[in-house]
């Protein structure tokens, strides 16, 4: 009788724990299995349509002649190119966006934050309207003002000339350059040696600063390794470094380096809306620092500047860079409004070679692709400094 | 320097007496506190009040000093004269009826106006705290009811198709339908992404990636230019429809990632409790999870539905009617074409009202829930 009273009961247990995985599995079997046949109607009538309508699935057309006409093209592009080259030129003008908008945004957002938290009230104020202001109009809103604006400037003969050289009109902004040959190449090479060298050296001086306490000065080498070791190259290999003027002739500017109106109007727009945001994010990253932090490196008798570079501004990156990279990845994503005022990135070509072969579907594919490939470098870029600058703990 | 104690209170030699406690004494005293604390502190402000006093003195030139208000039908010859030194104005009273409302029948455009005000009402009734109840729904399935037939037509009103809508209702038609179905669908996938089933796991988190992985624009491309290619023959859906489609789809990713934090706020000892007391999946998260977890993330919410609001703009480039893109049309008019500055002001006016009041309402709520 004893033995026989649990027999009974663990089975039902088992039995309970099984219809529990059962049930699991029942759901998990009719939510894949709706997916699934949603899909697979989808893609037969994808099929069925593209049959009726003679288009031919696949990439093939990539090797075909473009034909289309690219304005801003940084790599060497004609319309007799293929759409490959016209994608890569797409990609091309996107990342020429996107990482130098992400570049400005990030100190102009960090100059607005901390200037909102500065104990000068205009400045303060005058920071929170900006970052109200542009935050609560949409960015395709901003984007069309600003390209307006860039075509009611004067033509280029009366271009404004802010400072020497540098020319603003309404076939867009010129600067001064320097124009780059191999010998250039070399040398920016050398250069980045150098500072590789000196970030190692760097390390060094400071482990062994940890060892005996001395300070040890490093900017004789900083001098040596990235001022001078380029400029000895230089003188070696021949290069110059002349910097290029740009001139007004007739009705355009001959040399110097031009970003089309279409390019600086994005530009300022992602930039400055982004700013915005990045603006806050940095003045809540401060503020989350504990006020002890700073009455402690104030006691210390560190200066205002010192102690915000040095002591607030490693712990409000811990809050600062998650929040952040999601604001890369949306100036990224937002670049892509390119196509409402005719610069042509990636979203712009892929829409433009959508409706001269009607592959809708691998153009839509394509850009998914090159975003989803930006946006997985963007994270996994942040994860790895976000996880450097993690608070290391015993 | 004797009187270094006292220097607080007498910051300036002049005037020592009487304004310790006048109005000037004080405003002097904050003045010195807050703009000429120190040298830097009072280069900064001498530079940026010159700069501002310049940038005002400018625009009240352009804007209204040099303005011109009105002009005697489309003679714009007037404005065109003083282009860059002053503002035209005159578009606005000439053009906002299109602007607002687009093509809708002019002689029906009472509708869609009392359609913009029936949302304005709604979104005022949902953002009181106190109205926050069951019957809350009934309201929104009430309101939109009413606006569908406002703007479609019906009992007596003629009939206007989705084509001739534009302007201010059709941004808040695509911004409350996409939030109203992007909500509840955020809701199922936020709570799929938490479950222990491994495989529709899987499929929200594709979803919920793919969607926050590519720019709303190719969303809105897919919508226009493939969707008809995945619809059997003859099923021909509206673009304004594919549209609103494409945006429920969007918010729901977002709106989905926004909920999960909030359910990750949850204590276990919530669950837990649920189900000790034999709850079923639905009851407990119905009643006991999500009130607590949506409750949290309020404020992270509005800013979510500022960010979508200002992103309906985007229809602009598929060629949908919406607010941004009537402004943009409105100003194809040659005899209007270069007062696009002014359009655009207008429409950012109204644009900045509605995300202004809601970043605000998101503060206040902000507030509410720091203390505890």
């Amino acid at each position: 009788m004893t033995t026989s009273t649990p027999e009974p009961r663990r089975k039902r247990l088992r039995f309970s724990l099984s219809h529990e995985r059962l049930k699991g599995l029942f759901w998990q079997i009719v939510v894949v299995g709706i997916a699934i046949a949603v899909v697979a109607w989808l893609w037969s009538n994808a099929v069925h349509n593209l049959s009726v309508r003679r288009i031919s699935t696949g990439f093939a057309f990539l090797g075909r002649e473009a034909g289309m006409p690219i304005a801003d093209a940084w790599l060497d592009y004609s319309p007799k190119n293929t759409y490959l080259r016209a994608f890569l030129v797409g990609v091309v003008n996107t990342l020429r966006v996107a990482v130098i908008g992400i570049v400005l945004a990030t100190v102009l957002g960090t100059m607005i934050g901390i200037a909102r938290l500065s104990s000068n009230w205009l400045l303060s104020r005058l920071a929170a309207v900006y970052v109200e202001v542009l935050r609560d109009l949409p960015l395709l809103l901003q984007l069309l003002f600003w390209y307006v604006l860039m075509q009611g400037l004067p033509a280029a003969r009366a271009a404004w000339m802010p400072i020497d050289g540098v020319y603003l009109s309404n076939r867009g902004l010129v600067l001064p350059s320097i124009p780059i040959e191999e010998g250039n190449l070399w040398v920016v090479g050398i250069a980045a040696i150098g500072l590789i060298a000196l970030y190692a050296l760097r390390r060094r001086l400071v482990a062994r600063q940890l060892l005996d306490g001395r300070p040890r000065r490093l900017w004789p080498y900083a001098l040596g390794l990235v001022a001078g070791l380029p400029a000895l190259a230089s003188w070696g290999l021949g290069v110059s470094w002349t910097i290029a003027m740009p001139e007004l002739r007739g009705f355009n500017f001959v040399g110097g380096l031009t970003l089309s109106p279409e390019y600086f109007a994005l530009l300022v727009a992602l930039v400055t809306y982004t700013s915005a945001f990045i603006a806050e994010i940095v003045r809540s990253g401060i503020q989350a620092v504990h006020r002890g932090q700073w009455d402690a490196a104030m006691a210390l008798g560190l200066r205002r500047s010192f102690v915000l570079q040095h002591i607030v501004m490693p712990q409000a990156l811990r809050v600062i860079i998650p929040p952040m990279t999601s604001q890369f990845l949306n100036l990224t994503k937002n670049s892509s409004l390119a196509v409402a005022v005719g610069y042509q990135d990636i979203v712009s070509i892929a829409n433009t070679t959508l409706n001269q072969t009607g592959q809708a579907i691998e153009a839509i594919a394509l850009i998914m692709m090159v975003f989803l490939t930006i946006s997985l470098g963007i994270s996994l870029f942040m994860n790895w400094y976000n996880a450097r600058i993690a608070l290391v703990e015993r | 320097m004797t009187s270094v104690t006292d220097a607080p209170e007498n910051p300036l030699p002049f005037g020592r007496s009487r304004s310790r406690r006048s109005g000037s004494g004080r405003a002097i005293r904050w003045l010195r506190a807050n703009l000429f604390a120190s040298i830097p502190s009072t280069v900064i402000s001498l530079l940026l009040i010159f700069l501002l006093a310049k940038a005002i003195v400018s625009l009240v030139q352009w804007g209204f000093w040099n303005a011109i208000w009105s002009v005697p039908d489309n003679q714009t010859g007037a404005c065109r004269a003083i282009r860059g030194l002053g503002a035209c104005w005159a578009v606005i009273p000439e053009k906002y009826r299109f602007i607002l409302f687009g093509t809708y029948p002019f002689d029906q455009q009472r509708r869609p106006a009392l359609a913009t005000l029936t949302f304005i009402a709604l979104f005022f009734v949902s953002s009181r705290r106190s109205w926050w109840r069951k019957e809350l729904v009934l309201v929104w399935v009430a309101a939109l009811v009413a606006i569908g037939l406002l703007m479609w037509g019906g009992i007596g009103l003629p009939y206007v198709s989705q084509d001739r809508w534009g302007g201010l209702p059709v941004t808040l038609i695509l911004a409350t339908f996409g939030l109203a179905f992007g909500f509840p669908l955020g809701i199922v996938v936020a709570l799929g992404r938490r479950s222990k089933l491994p495989a529709i796991r899987s499929i929200c988190v594709l979803y919920v990636e793919l969607i926050r992985g590519v720019p709303l624009i190719s969303l809105l491309f897919m919508a226009s230019v493939m969707f008809p290619l995945f619809m059997p023959d003859g099923v021909n859906i509206d673009k304004l429809l594919r549209a609103q489609i494409a945006f429920v789809l969007f918010a729901g990713a977002y709106l989905a990632e926004v909920i999960r934090g909030g359910l990750q706020a949850v204590p276990r000892g919530q669950h837990e409790a649920a189900d000790a007391i034999g709850l079923s999946y639905w009851q407990k998260n119905g009643l006991i999870i999500l009130p607590q977890a949506i409750r949290h993330v309020i404020p992270p919410l509005v800013n979510t539905f500022i960010a979508f609001f200002k992103d309906t703009s985007l229809v602009l480039i598929i060629g949908i009617f919406d607010l941004l893109t009537t402004a943009k049309t409105a100003i194809i008019d040659p005899a209007w074409q270069s007062f696009s500055v002014e359009v655009y002001l207008f429409v950012g006016l109204i644009y900045f009202a509605f995300c202004f009041a809601m970043s605000r309402y998101s503060r206040r709520l902000e507030a509410l829930a720091g203390p505890t």
